[in-house]
Order: C-alpha cells, then sequence, then structure tokens
C-alpha cells in the first residue's frame, strides 16, 4: 500500500470559491492510503511546492496527489517539486478540479462532491502507479529545414552560426521562396531581393549549410534527436558541378510556352530555366513535361549548345538518406485559388490581379519590366480598385475564416508606390478594416492616405463587372456614407487570402506534427512554445504556423533556430517513460500489436522464457522505448493483455473508473 | 479414410513427418476426438467420419513447439483458421504437412438428439468416401441410419448437419500440401439471418434473448478452449491485467462482458468456424456474436473473410481516412 | 430544495478524454465557463486508442449510465493514426452494444479538438441529456456492485 498525500488547491478563489476544499481535505483523508491531505492557497506556488516537498519527507511519502488545475498546467511543476524531494516524479498525480470542475459548476455542493469523485479517482491511480525512469537516447547534431524561403534561410543560418550542420531541403530550383517574388517591402520601402540576394549568397556559401534544391522529404522515421530521413533529389537533368550558368541553354531553348511559375504564369518561361536571375543555385533544371527532348526524343539543342556539357538527360532521382538531431519546417504559403470569387471577374478580365501579381508587376525584372500597365492592351491605367479580404475572415466555406495579416500593409504599399511613381493615377482601396499593428505600421498606412492621397473606403465590393471597352466597373458599398459606389477602374488588384503551402499536409503527416482545420502547423503551446510543435524535435518557422510578414518571419525562424540548437547542444536525451511494455509470459509473439504502431516502435525476438519452470523460446513483442510515444494502440490490439502502457496502465485506468462509478 | 492411414503411413515411413494430428474414435460411434498419432500402429484408432468435425489447426500451436513435421488433416473450413494462425506466427507452417481432406458436411450428436433420436448405438451412412467426385450433390440427400438401444431409426443426413454446415464456405482448401477426397459445398442458408433477425427485434427483445442465453453460461471455458483464435498463451480474464473475474455468476454482468470481449478479441480474426457453439455444453449459439461482427465488418468496412490467406492485413488493424463513425449504428 | 428535485435521476458518466485534443477542448470548456453537468467525470487517457472495450464494460459494470470516449478528429491525431483505430474498434464495439439490447445513445464517440470548448461543453451537455432520458442502466450493470 502506498503513503499517499493529498494536496488541494485553493487557486485563489478560482477553486475555493465553488469547492469546499476543506471538505474535501477531510472526506480524502478516508481514502485507502491517504495519509496526509491539506489545503492551501496556491499549491504551485514556491510555498506551495515547499508544502508538497516538507509532506514528502516528514511523512514519508510514496505517492502524491495534487488537486489543482489541468495536468496539462501544472503536472511538469509538482512533478519536479516532488523529484527534489526524493519522489519519484511518476508517483504524483493531479486531480482536475479546477478547469473540469470549479470553474464550469455553480453549485457548491455539487462541485465539492465532483471534486471529491475526481481526487479519489486520482488516488486510487497513485495507489497503483509505480516510480518511472526516463531512458536516454542520443542526439544527432544535424539540423534539417524544410523550406528554402526567407524563413528557412534565416532558420539555417543561425543553427549554423553557432556550428551545427544544416540541410535545407526546397522543392523549387532555387531557394528565395516568396520573398524573391517581392519587389518592396513595407513599413521601409526598400528592395526585397536587396535585403534577400545577400541571405541567399551568405547561406550558399556557409560551410556548415547544404542546400537540396529541386528536392522533398519523402520519408521521416525516428524520433526527437534521431530523425532518419529520405530526401528525394529530383532530377534536374543538368550537372551541377559542371554546370556554369552561362544561361545560353535557356536562350536557345525551343519551347518557350509553359508559364512561368516565378512570375505567376504572367509571362512564359523555358523548358529549361531558371526561375529568376539570382536564383541559388544559379543552374537551371529541365522541366520534363515542357521539353522536346523528353517528349518527342528530338530536339537537345541545349546539350549542343552548352559549353560545360552539363547537360544529363539520363539523370534519375537520387534518394539521399540523413540523420537528423531537429528538423525545422518552414513551408510557407500561398495564395489561395480565386475560383470561389468570381463576382470579382479574376478569371474573366486579364486586368484583375492577385497582390502578388501586381508585385511582379511593379518589379523591373518582371513580365513588364517594372512598367505599370494592364495586361489585356499594355495600357497605362488611370483608375486602380485594391479589393481588401479577398477570401480573408470570411464567415463562409469559400474562403478562410483567419485574417491573412499581410494585407493591409502591401496594400498601402503598393498604393504608395503607384501615386508615388504615377501621381496621375488614382488610387481607391476597399476594405472592411485596416489592420496596422506593427513598428511603424500605423504611420505607414497614414502616410499612404494623409501624403499621397489614396482613397480609403469602408466597406466591401459586390462586382466586378468587365465593360465592352475592357475597362473594369466596380461596385461597391461605402458603409461609413452608407452609399453605394459604382467606379470604372483601368486595373482591380486582389488581395487574396494566404494559405499554408499545399505540401504541409504530406510533410505533416511524416512527421506525426498536427494541423488545424486551416492546415497551419500546430504550435505546442499558442502562447508558451509557439516555435515547437508538439512533436518533440519539430519546430516552426513562418507562415506554416500562422499568417505572418517578414520582419515576424525573420523573428520566428531566429526562434525556431534557437530552440533546434538547444535540443543539439544536448549530448542525450532523455525519454517519455510512459511507454509500452509487454509481459513475455503473456505475449503470443502474434503481431498485431506492431501492425497498430504507427512508431515502428515493436519488433519481434525470439527469446528464451522461464514460463513457471518451462523453459522455450518464444516469439515476443519488443518495444524500442526510444521510440515509443506511448499512444497505447497496441495495448488495445493485443488481445492477452500482454501489452500494457507504463503511466496510463489498464489496472491504473480500471482503478479510476472503479473510484468513479463507487 | 484407408486412404488417409495409407498416405499417413507412408509420410511416416520416408521421414516427411514425425506424427500425425487427426481424429480417433471416440468412446461412441459420435465422438470421435482430435489425437496425435505418433507411429504407424497408432494409426489403428484413425478414424476420419461425418462426426469429425472438430477443426485441428489449433493443436498445431502445440505441435510448432514440438520437434519435426507434423502431418494434419484439414477440412476446407479449417484451412482458414489454419492461414489465420500462420499469419499470427501461432503456427509454423514449416513444420506443418498439411493434407486437405475431403468433406461433404459434417454431423452434430446434438442434432441427432434434438431429432428424438436417443441412446446411439451404432450409426451408418455417416462413411466418409461414398459421396465422391459426380456423387457429391447426392450428399445432402443420404440419409442415416441409425441403431438405438430402442431399434433402428433414420434421419436424413441434412438434418443432422452441424450448423455451419449450412452456411459452408465452399469446398475450396485454402491452404494444404495435398489434398486426398472430393469435397461440395453444402451450402443451403444465409449465415446472416440469425444475426438479422435479431437485429430486426426490439432493443427490449434483443436484451431478454441475450440474457436468457447467456445466463445458461457456467463459464466452462469450453469455447474459448476449443477456438482457434482465442489462442493466447494465457486468457486476459485469467491474468490480474484488467482485474477481471473468472467465475462464472448467473444472471450478472460477467458473462455478458466476458462473451463480448472474447468476440471482440477475435474480431476480424474469426473464421467462422462456428467450434464455439459446436463444443458448448449449454448450447448457447454463440456464433450470433461472432458472425455479429463479421457482418458489421462486411457492413462498414467491406467484405472480409479471416483466413483466407495468411497475409492480409486484419479489418481492426487497418483503417481508411473516411471509416463510418462508431455513431452510424442506428440504435431504438 | 424540493423532494422532487432530490430525486431527480443523476447519471454517472465516464468520459475518455485524449491528452491532446479532447482533455484540452474539456480545459478550454472550463477556463472559458462553458458549464455542463457534474455527472460527467473525465478519466484522462494518452490518446482515445488507449481506450480498451474492457474499461467501457466495466464502467457500465460498475454502474456508469453512459461512456463517452472524445479524441482528436481524424487526420489529427497527435498519435498520426490513433483515433482511426480507436473508430473501428467503437463502432463495431457499439455495435454489438447495441445488438444485445443495451439502449440507444449510452456510448458514444466524439471528436473534440483542443480548440472546441464550446463543442466539448455543448456535447456533454446533449450527452448527458440522451442519458437523463434513457434513466438508469440497468441492462449491463454488475448488481453484485451496487451498494
Amino acid at each position: 500500500m502506498q503513503r499517499i498525500g493529498v494536496f488541494v488547491c485553493h487557486c485563489g478563489s478560482n477553486i475555493a470559491a465553488t469547492v469546499d476544499v476543506e471538505k474535501v481535505v477531510e472526506l480524502v483523508r478516508m481514502e485507502p492510503g491517504v495519509v496526509h491531505a491539506e489545503d492551501y492557497q496556491y499549491m504551485c506556488s514556491e510555498a506551495g511546492q515547499a508544502k508538497i516537498q516538507a509532506a514528502i519527507r516528514e511523512k514519508g511519502l510514496t505517492g502524491v496527489v495534487v488537486c489543482s488545475c489541468s495536468p496539462r498546467m501544472h503536472e511538469a511543476t509538482f512533478r519536479k517539486a516532488a523529484d527534489r524531494a526524493g519522489l519519484n516524479p511518476y508517483m504524483v498525480e493531479i486531480a482536475n478540479i479546477r478547469e473540469h470542475c470549479s470553474w464550469i459548476h455553480k453549485d457548491r455542493e455539487e462541485a465539492t462532491k465532483k471534486a471529491l469523485i475526481l481526487a479519489r479517482a486520482a488516488i486510487a491511480k497513485v495507489n497503483l502507479n509505480a516510480p518511472l525512469k526516463p531512458g536516454e537516447s542520443r542526439v544527432t547534431k544535424r539540423a534539417l529545414v524544410i523550406g528554402g524561403g526567407i524563413a528557412g534561410i534565416q532558420t539555417a543560418l543561425d543553427i549554423a552560426d553557432a556550428g551545427y550542420e544544416v540541410d535545407i531541403v526546397e522543392k523549387t530550383p532555387s531557394i528565395g521562396g516568396r520573398m524573391s517574388q517581392l519587389d518592396k517591402t513595407f513599413p521601409t520601402l526598400d528592395c526585397s531581393a536587396c535585403i534577400l540576394t545577400p541571405k541567399m549568397v551568405e547561406a550558399n556559401a556557409h560551410e556548415k549549410i547544404h542546400i537540396y534544391t529541386y528536392s522533398e522529404v519523402e520519408k521521416v522515421s525516428g524520433f526527437v534527436g534521431d530523425f532518419t530521413v529520405d530526401i528525394r533529389k529530383k532530377a534536374r537533368s543538368v550537372d551541377m558541378d559542371k554546370c556554369t550558368g552561362c544561361g545560353v541553354c535557356q536562350e536557345k531553348c525551343p519551347s518557350k510556352k509553359t508559364p512561368s511559375e516565378f512570375n505567376r504564369g504572367l509571362n512564359n518561361r523555358s523548358a529549361i530555366y531558371t526561375p529568376f536571375a539570382q536564383a541559388i543555385p544559379n543552374v537551371p533544371v529541365i522541366d520534363r513535361e515542357a521539353c522536346i527532348k523528353f517528349q518527342t526524343g528530338k530536339c537537345g539543342l541545349c546539350a549542343k549548345v552548352c559549353q560545360a556539357g552539363a547537360i544529363d538527360y539520363e539523370q534519375k532521382d537520387e534518394i539521399i538518406t540523413q540523420k537528423y538531431g531537429a528538423i525545422v519546417v518552414a513551408t510557407g504559403f500561398d495564395v489561395i485559388k480565386l475560383d470561389a470569387y468570381d463576382e470579382y471577374a479574376y478569371s474573366q478580365s486579364k486586368d484583375v490581379i492577385t497582390s502578388l501579381e501586381l508585385e511582379r508587376i511593379m518589379n523591373a525584372a518582371g513580365p513588364t519590366k517594372g512598367h505599370l500597365e494592364r495586361l489585356s492592351d499594355g495600357r497605362a491605367p488611370k483608375e486602380m480598385v485594391f479589393i481588401q479580404c479577398v477570401g480573408s475572415r470570411c464567415a463562409d466555406q469559400r474562403g478562410k475564416s483567419y485574417c491573412s495579416k499581410i494585407c493591409c500593409m502591401y496594400t498601402a504599399k503598393h498604393a504608395m508606390l503607384i501615386r508615388d511613381k504615377y501621381p496621375d493615377v488614382n488610387v481607391t482601396v476597399f476594405y472592411i478594416d485596416v489592420r496596422t499593428p506593427g513598428k511603424n505600421f500605423d504611420e505607414f498606412y497614414r502616410r499612404a492616405v494623409e501624403e499621397y492621397g489614396v482613397n480609403y473606403i469602408k466597406g466591401q465590393v459586390g462586382k466586378v463587372m468587365p465593360q465592352p471597352d475592357g475597362r473594369l466597373l466596380v461596385q461597391g458599398a461605402d458603409l461609413l456614407d452608407n452609399k453605394q459606389i459604382l467606379i470604372e477602374a483601368d486595373m482591380v488588384v486582389l488581395a487574396a487570402a494566404i494559405e499554408p503551402d499545399p505540401s504541409v499536409r504530406g510533410i505533416a503527416t511524416m512527421l506525426t506534427a498536427s494541423i488545424d482545420t486551416n492546415n497551419f502547423l500546430t504550435e505546442a503551446h499558442p502562447k508558451l512554445r509557439p516555435v515547437e510543435s508538439p512533436t518533440a524535435g519539430v519546430f516552426l518557422s513562418g507562415v506554416c504556423q500562422g499568417p505572418k510578414d517578414i520582419p515576424e518571419t525573420v523573428a520566428q525562424a531566429g526562434a525556431a533556430a534557437v530552440k533546434a540548437i538547444g535540443l543539439l547542444a544536448k549530448d542525450k536525451l532523455t525519454t517519455n517513460p510512459c511507454t509500452a511494455h509487454s509481459d513475455e509470459l503473456l505475449c503470443n509473439g502474434c503481431s498485431t500489436c506492431a501492425n497498430v504502431c504507427p512508431y515502428g516502435a515493436i519488433t519481434y525476438e525470439d527469446r528464451q522464457v522461464n514460463d513457471h519452470g518451462i523453459r522455450e523460446v518464444r516469439r515476443l513483442a519488443v518495444v524500442n522505448n526510444a521510440l515509443c510515444q506511448g499512444c497505447g494502440a497496441c495495448t488495445v490490439a493485443c488481445p492477452s493483455g500482454a501489452m500494457d502502457l507504463q503511466g496510463f496502465s489498464n489496472r491504473q485506468i480500471i482503478a479510476e473508473v472503479d473510484a468513479i462509478c463507487r | 479414410m484407408q486412404e488417409l492411414i495409407n498416405r499417413a503411413k507412408e509420410l511416416l515411413a520416408d521421414g516427411t513427418v514425425v506424427r500425425v494430428l487427426g481424429w480417433k474414435k471416440g468412446d461412441m460411434p459420435y465422438n470421435p476426438e482430435p489425437a496425435f498419432f505418433e507411429s504407424a500402429d497408432a494409426l489403428e484408432d484413425f478414424v476420419y467420419d461425418g462426426f469429425c468435425g472438430a477443426n485441428l489447426s489449433k493443436f498445431m500451436i502445440e505441435a510448432s513447439g514440438k520437434e519435426g513435421r507434423t502431418l494434419v488433416f484439414l477440412k476446407p473450413c479449417d484451412t482458414y483458421s489454419m492461414n489465420q494462425l500462420i499469419k499470427e506466427h501461432r503456427v509454423d507452417r514449416e513444420k506443418t504437412y498439411i493434407i486437405g481432406v475431403g468433406c461433404t458436411g459434417k454431423l452434430s450428436a446434438e442434432k441427432i438428439h434434438a431429432l428424438g433420436i436417443r441412446a446411439i448405438e451404432a450409426v451408418s451412412g455417416a462413411e466418409v468416401g461414398m459421396f465422391t467426385g459426380e456423387n457429391e450433390a447426392l450428399a445432402a440427400e443420404k440419409t442415416l441410419t441409425i441403431q438405438t438401444l430402442y431399434g433402428e431409426k433414420t434421419c436424413s443426413y441434412k438434418d443432422a448437419m452441424l450448423e455451419r454446415c449450412h452456411v459452408c464456405k465452399g469446398k475450396e482448401h485454402k491452404i494444404f500440401d495435398e489434398i486426398i477426397g472430393a469435397s461440395a459445398d453444402t451450402k443451403d442458408g444465409d449465415r446472416f439471418a440469425q444475426v438479422e433477425q435479431i437485429e430486426a427485434m426490439s432493443p427490449a427483445e434483443r436484451f431478454a434473448f441475450f440474457q436468457a442465453e447467456l445466463s445458461k453460461c457456467i463459464r466452462c471455458n469450453a469455447c474459448r478452449n476449443v477456438c482457434p483464435a482465442c489462442s493466447c498463451r494465457k486468457c486476459v480474464f485469467d491474468s490480474n491485467k484488467f482485474d477481471s473475474a473468472q467465475k462464472a455468476n448467473a444472471d450478472s454482468f460477467e458473462e455478458k462482458m466476458f462473451h463480448i470481449i472474447r468476440a471482440f478479441h477475435v474480431a476480424g480474426r474469426c473464421t467462422d468456424c462456428g467450434e464455439c457453439s459446436r463444443v458448448c455444453p449449454q448450447g448457447i449459439p454463440l456464433h450470433l456474436f461472432n458472425r455479429k461482427f463479421i457482418k458489421d465488418i462486411d457492413d462498414f468496412y467491406g467484405e472480409f473473410q479471416a483466413g483466407e490467406d495468411a497475409e492480409t492485413v486484419g479489418p481492426l488493424t487497418s483503417f481508411t481516412f473516411d471509416d463510418v463513425e462508431p455513431g452510424v449504428v442506428e440504435r431504438g | 430544495m424540493s423532494i422532487e428535485a432530490k430525486e431527480e435521476f443523476r447519471p454517472k458518466i465516464v468520459a475518455f478524454c485524449c491528452n491532446w485534443c479532447s482533455y484540452a477542448g474539456a480545459d478550454l470548456a472550463g477556463s472559458s465557463r462553458l458549464g455542463y453537468p457534474a455527472d460527467v467525470k473525465i478519466i484522462r487517457v494518452p490518446c482515445s486508442c488507449r481506450v480498451n472495450p474492457m474499461f467501457v464494460l466495466r464502467a457500465f459494470e460498475k454502474g456508469a449510465d453512459g461512456v463517452i470516449l472524445c479524441g482528436c478528429h481524424p487526420g489529427d491525431c497527435h498519435y498520426s493514426t490513433g483515433n482511426y483505430y480507436t473508430r473501428r474498434r467503437m463502432a463495431l464495439l457499439f455495435s454489438m452494444l447495441d445488438y444485445i439490447g443495451v439502449e440507444n445513445g449510452r456510448t458514444r464517440v466524439e471528436w473534440v479538438s483542443a480548440a472546441e470548448g464550446v463543442k466539448f461543453s455543448a456535447t456533454m451537455n446533449e450527452f448527458v441529456e440522451k442519458i437523463r432520458s434513457l434513466g438508469e442502466n440497468v441492462r449491463l450493470e454488475d448488481l453484485r456492485c451496487k451498494n
């Protein structure tokens, strides 16, 4: 029998106002195994923890039950306190009498009764607890960064600067990401390429960084500190060592009808291409779908013109298997498809564009060489309308419920730049709210309105109607003046919502990292652990976690790097001891458990057993405690009950059931 | 039958196998029992007739632990259990030599008793081997002639057949090294008919039905011991892992717990061999639990026959992303 | 308090909640002060797939009037696949309980995310209401366990 101490927390008045804590103390004293019970204002405080520690020492407690807030809040706190007093931390159980009791019940008598039952269940469980010892596993001192945008580049640089090897895996032919597509950045209006390109070069030149472009993560196994990752390096059809990046192949390539991904399909590229001039690596890839040689067997012009002999039509995908201690996801975002928003005539008129397309148009390296012009007829616009929140903050199923966060600012930027360069162009912005919470953000927006005369109208646009003369009739509402507005515009720019890059779903599945309903990766804690995934050893950088602008992305990238560095700096990790264990005398060796294990943690071995005097060799399930994450799927799959979960054993859970139903 | 004995002797003599797993004559004409035969001489007691319903697969677990290879005789339906046991690594295929034996339906002494024929002394017409080849179809039309203390009685073979033979899985052996004798598909009923009948009852009627049946349970564990899927070294009801009681207590929840859990543990693994019901001394239709699970599995996740092969992953160790929700069951 | 109110049937309800989603959802219901009847008592399990049918039957045997399992939404399991097994296991188990005549709605599985405090509370209110309408569990209870 255990010697159990029960500690009931008032949590100020959070618990005590609804639960009669003194009564709970009085009644739990009668429970089997309980040798000590007391209540205190704040158990989690220094003084509260001291009380627990004193009781452990003085009364020789072998088990502790804390009746307090959720174990998700303070289980770790109390376990550490017990550990410091010499009690195995896994001998501590929490009865959640705040979130699951005092906060949801009003009737004092009822809440007190329930608190007592929850305490009894925890006591019943502790009676069956056994001291658990965490295992140890080693840490591979190398990090993987998935995604080579500004988030991934910054994370990789920070980790590499701390002295650890980093690999970046980028699925497109070049690192740079979305930021490389931007023309200018808010709120300083400095050129995006001017601040990004040096970072790209630095990453490429860093001796600790290895960049795999045109590559994808294919398989992930293992666990924190010891991941094994298969990276598929897609066939580039160009030898990276031989290519000098002269660009002749791209000039001579006869297949030039493929929409340029980099320019958002506003112009075309060749079949052999580098996405943009500053691409890193500056080695083209052959798009085999578009290549005449690959499609018909004829052509081969690029090979003929390549002085370096770098073209290799026979090149095959290569699988690189590498071990990592930490993985940072930096998969970024894309703009949503606008199929569901046809009222804005995006599919009907070339002059209705997204903001990202406008970035390309404004960029000197873009499809119009930086001249603001209508894509339909090349005329300079005189009247431009910007529509905010297209698919963001959307109440219905068509769009996203969240705010894309960056649109208010980049629209102000666009409006300002246009008014600055083309003062004769009228700019109107339709908005729901203007959200400018950031350093110098509101000042920036006010400049757009006050200095540059951008016409902001609070209200939504109902419809954009292409006219026979090619202009666009915009019908909107001005909510402040309560009137309908009709504008004949030359161009309409849609601030389309952003969403996580579609590749994130597959990556999340491989990493067993959770994602929310919008496909953003979930943090381990929204406030206190914002750059960690709930899956140990996986960190989040940039928009894959939620919409954010460049400074925020860079800040988060640094934070993710620090978390990864903190992990890589350790030589060994302690593992969760709440893992599955197989009773070798009960195991049938039937493999049912291994079939349901998501971590491949169960293997089979022929082992000698002594079953009540019968010595024989049996096929037995063996759990790798470093791989096991403690879900318990195997325990239910096992018909004989050989497989059990430490910390949540069959008998412990049954004891809780019994205590609750008593 | 003699053909089987001769072949067994050959295999023993040439060293292919070191023992034979078959059926031995019982003390009555209708109760042969599973037995290991270690020598050619011992095979004198070997029998194979219409009363050899016992599925020998499970005994191969024991045989797999012994030295040398064992010859086992399996009827078509028994081979499903064998596949399942091989899949679960309980039987070592390398140590198994399987002769698929012909089967044209097996008999139930209980059924004969139930027809009012008691104190049986001898049965003719239950021999195997008369109905092979083109005569297969006649099997079900055959008549049994039974000598009893009260004189000679007759009944149709079909009426005396085991419940499971009326829902026969077919005449094909799913795993074998060789086949001796011809088999016939004796199916003349729908195996889910009874389950559907029960499903059509009101909850109160269903409860009353199972309460009445399960209250007969004496927890003798015959069902568990015979079941080829219930092959745990130690049953969870015999260990303290779940703090579960082992004794019978009529009219309480214990029996429901035992039988529901037993059925759940074999769900997706049960081949519907029907042995549980065959051996139940209280005549509880235990197969109705297993068939309910089989029917649900078929309905929810697509048709699945456990033991069809030794590789396919079972329905409870796999899933699809769009499986039905547990709320799918319309409950009244 | 009137006599009638005292005699009101108060069911015993066991709720198994997975640590990562539903237990957190219940915490959120708590911190958002979204009430539900005190009849519901939560047992924390690492994953809904940890819930053995034995636990469900045990609860009924010991006098529970309803058992509910809550886990992460399919696709969102912390252990990636746990709730898919739960879904199959419980679909079969509940169907079996129905088959042997256990009343409608004493068992339930609900997927509740950590962000769905509102859903957690609403689900529990609904479930308690259902069990109250069904009354005491007499079909599964082991009478020897009654005290």
